[in-house]
């Protein structure tokens, strides 16, 4: 029911709350002296070479699809996991095949070296 | 007013103020943001219909696999925060009619059903304490999976499906050296 849900209410208040005071008090509270180093971008005690929003490389979104596709599979095996001593050996066949089909398309994104990040 | 419609009142109207506030942003990463808070209300929304498996799937999956990947593809195109992005097209006015339509005739379909104002009454299992009645519904699931009466076919179809996506994604985003 509902009430086994106050936890996560409780968390969410408490962290909004806490995000909030510290930018709120932050403001408030503390001392301001801008100057134009200070203000300036930080990159490593560089000046910024460029535009701050640069496109980001391909790379990342193959990642993400990844972990999507990966991050699916995760929500199969969870009620199958919940059950499986019931489901016997038929169910660890089933299981068997769904991972094995998808670990042909892990075994081909390893191969074309889509995990590798050089 | 029962604490449940008090709830769900104000997520539905979280869930409305913040995806007209995707439509609306110019800058499409904030456009994202407001996304993810739409996508949780929704997770909320699962919670209170006492779907708590799908709450689950839709704060994993949604918020934290596809609203990363569109921020990741928000990210890759250019002119990400620029403020010339049109968020309306001569279309707008046409969707706009379309969805009052759709949603006329799903309140006037619904409305003939009889059951349409009253509140669902709490799930209930006979032998199950209602505080292992998720556990038990996902049992259930993972039961019906794999059962050859139920849904195992499309168990197995969702997983070439899944390889299917895992071998585009690959041809199409993998470039080499470089």
């Amino acid at each position: 029911m509902l009430i086994n849900y106050w936890p996560i209410a409780i968390l969410i208040a408490v962290s909004t709350f806490l995000a909030v005071a510290v930018v709120v008090f932050g403001h408030l509270i503390g001392p301001r002296r801008p100057s134009e180093r200070k203000a300036a971008p930080y990159e490593s005690g560089m000046e910024p070479i460029g535009p701050g929003t640069r496109r980001m490389p391909v790379r990342f979104y193959l990642v993400a699809v990844l972990f999507i596709l990966f991050d699916i599979e995760v929500i199969f095996l969870f009620p199958w996991a919940v059950n499986f001593r019931n489901l016997g050996v038929f169910g660890l066949i089933e299981m068997f095949v769904f991972i094995v089909i998808l670990l042909v398309g892990y075994v081909y994104a390893w191969k074309k070296g889509a995990l590798e990040w050089e | 007013m029962t604490a449940l419609q008090v709830i769900f009142l104000a997520t539905a109207a979280m869930i409305l103020f913040s995806a007209w506030m995707v439509v609306t942003r110019r800058n499409l990463v904030h456009a994202a943001l407001y996304l993810v808070l739409t996508l949780f209300g929704v997770a909320v929304l699962f919670v209170l219909l006492e779907a708590t498996f799908l709450a689950v799937v839709q704060v994993l999956i949604y918020i934290g696999a596809i609203a990363i990947l569109m921020i990741f593809a928000i990210m890759l195109t250019r002119r990400v925060a620029s403020d010339d992005t049109v968020v309306a097209n001569h279309n707008a006015g046409w969707a706009a009619m379309l969805a009052v339509l759709v949603f006329s005739s799903l309140v006037i379909i619904m409305g003939a059903w009889s059951q349409f104002t009253t509140f669902a009454s709490p799930l209930t299992r006979p032998g199950v304490p209602s505080n292992e009645l998720g556990q038990e519904i996902v049992a259930e699931l993972g039961q019906s999976l794999v059962d050859p009466d139920a849904y195992v076919i499309p168990f197995e179809v969702a997983s070439v499906l899944l390889l299917a996506a895992l071998i585009g994604a690959i041809v199409v985003a993998w470039q080499k050296d470089k």
